[in-house]
């Protein structure tokens, strides 16, 4: 049958990927999750992530600096204090030496950023025409904060949902980057280390669960929980931070910020008061627009959304990448 | 967006709904452009109006409009660099989608623009997939002009442009047809202006306002459309991009480039007038010339009702297929397919939803 090649549509994020891990992948591994990281020997984290971005430098970052805050964010989400990271370079033939040293910068920066060492790695070169470019593959190695057991964290109704900035900076970034969209002054990528501020977020409230809202965005991430955990999730559009050129764009091209990819937010489910936590976010350079934006509910499954005019509409999973509109 | 904003004021929009609610005589209102569809949808708004007032989606989706023999046409130019707008990749044809041909090896893009047609043009043999509405139309007129006029002899469109008045009197003059009033689409109306649709009230004696996509404006659009009453009319309410004469600079590059012609509407059949093909001055870029296609007006199958959703005698949840074998994840229909299809904006906000764990799989 068709269906039986892989499609662009399978790394989407959405349910199509998500039938792929299931279906080929964890019927066979019988993973404990189908998370991107886990726990290992009582409290060391171990992730592992591939970057494909195209373009390879866009507004904000590039896929070096993209490859480094990727996997120490999927530790720090895990509750972990990442510590090393290994990476590996699959390059094609032709690739200019100057921007593979710009890219190597980049790796470079952004470890020394998030304070994690780079300790190995591996580097393969493909013919010409058999890869775009370049791909870079990390894996990275925490420690779980003192404290956190991610293992057994509840969520109930009652609960806060809370997102540490704006949303859709990255995608729309990069969207506008590959397309040539031509969008001034060039909006840029949210692209970050955030395990400083997940370390202040940890001290400071109960956090109950972490997530970073990459592929898919926040509705993804939203939808991913309620099925995990059997809640629902009521959500606030007038408190939900997006950027008015964010806003803008999107509605331009016919895609919902709300399924858009970030690289340098956090979606947390907190227990108990958020005023403090929200009040020291906001202090760090990355938690400036930190916002209560929802509360949890025990209608399993929905993710609902308060509209800014009062009505109520659901945000569900969807299947695979929105494709932009024609008008 | 600060002035979007000001169209999405909850007090107003409140105010406005509650006045709504004063109606009692049953009204059925047909919006024909796909991003109504949406914002009606997206907004929540049917489940703010009484039940005298109905909400229907008349033929507004260019992608839902395209017949099937297109995509497949489509699929045909192995040697060609095919270029589309994004949510023409998941409409099935009858060997499967755009998508499925792509994964395959033929390269298909995705494009914003036709003027990204024409750059790749540049360096292979391109065709640009032109579908749409008098909103685009002016836009693929000119890119069609540029290439002729930098002589790009690797650049042909393959075109399925459709005009939405003759759509309309061809719905209104079938006879299973009851709509009390359009809510007429903004960015057509900021092309053609009032003139091309007085023949609503006038022929058929059905009102229509020219609105824009906001919350208070498809909420007033509506109430004003109830006040015209037993004197239906053409109200242009979307003054802040419409002008009352269109825009004429874009109607003649329209007309420069391209003229009226007989065109298949999926699911309403062919219609006298209702379409755009390219002058003899352009007939070189024409790709169904230069790559010798028929598209023919093959009767629809496997029970898909598009159809009937299309011209507003059905509601897409009335289609035995809607949400059992045809989801946005498997379509069948093309109404499911594009963002902006009728079935797709119902599935996706007008529907409980079931868990994510238990959606149906392809």
């Amino acid at each position: 049958m068709l269906d039986e090649i892989i499609k662009l549509s399978h790394g989407s994020g959405g349910n199509m990927t998500r039938r792929l891990i299931r279906d080929v992948m964890n019927n066979r591994f019988q993973m404990p999750s189908m998370s991107d990281s886990a726990v290992i020997g009582g409290r060391m984290v171990s992730t592992i992530d591939a970057h494909v971005v195209k373009p390879i430098f866009f507004p904000g970052g590039d896929i070096g600096r993209l490859s480094v805050t990727g996997t120490v964010n999927d530790l720090a989400v895990a509750g972990a204090i990442p510590l090393s990271i290994f990476i590996a370079y699959i390059i094609e033939e032709g690739f200019p030496m100057r921007e593979l040293e710009r890219i190597t910068e980049s790796v470079h920066q952004a470890a020394q950023e998030a304070g994690v060492k780079i300790l190995g790695g591996d580097t393969k070169v493909v013919e010409h025409g058999k890869a775009d470019g370049l791909y870079l593959v990390t894996s990275g190695i925490g420690m779980l904060h003192d404290g956190y057991a991610p293992g057994d964290r509840s969520i109930s109704e009652g609960d806060s949902v809370i997102v540490s900035g704006n949303l859709g900076d990255h995608a729309i970034a990069v969207i506008n980057a590959r397309e040539n969209l031509g969008l001034q002054p060039a909006p840029e990528s949210d692209c970050a280390p955030l395990n400083h501020l997940i370390g202040i977020m940890l001290e400071t409230a109960d956090i109950r669960f972490m997530r970073d809202p990459t592929r898919g965005g926040l509705t993804t991430v939203l939808n991913e929980i309620a099925d995990e955990f059997q809640v629902g999730f009521h959500l606030f559009e007038r408190d939900i931070p997006i950027r008015d050129s964010v806003r803008s764009a999107s509605e331009l091209l016919g895609i919902d910020p709300l399924y858009l990819a970030n690289e340098g937010r956090v979606v947390a489910i907190v227990r108990g008061d958020t005023k403090t936590l929200i009040d020291r976010m906001r202090k760090h350079p990355l938690g400036t627009d930190a916002q209560v934006i929802g509360t949890v509910t025990n209608d399993a499954g929905r993710v609902y959304l308060e509209t800014a005019i009062g009505s109520v509409r659901q945000l569900p999973m969807l299947e695979s990448d929105p494709l932009p509109r024609i008008c | 967006m600060a002035i979007a904003d000001k169209f999405r004021d909850p007090i107003l929009v409140r105010a406005i709904a509650s006045k709504l609610h004063e109606n009692t005589r049953p009204i059925r209102i047909m919006e024909v452009c796909g991003t109504h569809t949406m914002s009606i949808g997206k907004w929540g708004l049917r489940k703010m109006l009484p039940k005298s007032i109905e909400l229907i989606s008349g033929p507004g989706c260019p992608v839902c409009v395209t017949p099937a023999g297109y995509i497949d046409a489509l699929m045909g130019l192995e040697s060609a660099t095919v270029c589309v707008f994004g949510d023409l990749m998941r409409v099935p044809g009858a060997n499967g989608t755009l998508e499925d041909a792509r994964s395959r090896g033929h390269d298909i893009r995705i494009v914003y623009s036709p003027m990204q047609a024409l750059e790749i043009a540049q360096e292979r043999e391109t065709v640009f997939a032109a579908i749409g509405f008098e909103t685009t139309i002016p836009g693929i007129a000119h890119t069609i002009k540029l290439a002729k006029t930098q002589g790009i002899g690797t650049f042909s469109v393959l075109a399925a442009l459709k005009a939405i008045p003759p759509a309309l009197d061809a719905l209104l003059s079938s006879e299973n047809i009851q709509v009390d009033g359009f809510i007429l689409p903004g960015h057509v109306c900021a092309v053609l202006g009032m003139e091309p649709f007085r023949f609503l009230p006038e022929k058929y004696n059905v009102g229509g306002v020219i609105t824009g996509f906001e919350p208070l404006e498809i909420l007033s659009a509506i109430q004003q459309l109830i006040d015209m009453n037993d004197h239906p009319a053409i109200h242009n309410q979307y003054a802040r991009v419409v002008s009352d004469r269109g825009n004429p600079h874009a109607r003649r590059m329209i007309d420069a480039v391209l003229q009226p012609n007989d065109a298949i509407w999926r699911g309403l059949g062919t219609i006298p007038g209702s379409g755009y093909t390219l002058r003899d001055d352009y007939a070189s870029f024409d790709a169904s010339a230069k790559f010798g296609i028929t598209i023919t007006d093959e009767a629809e199958n496997r029970g898909c009702r598009c159809g009937d959703v299309l011209k507003g005698v059905i509601k897409p949840d009335q289609c035995e297929l809607f949400g059992a074998v045809c989801t946005p994840a498997s379509p069948i229909g093309p109404c499911m397919v594009s963002s902006e299809g009728s079935c797709a904006a119902y599935y996706r906000y007008e529907l409980p939803q079931t868990s994510t764990k238990d959606q149906r799989q392809c």
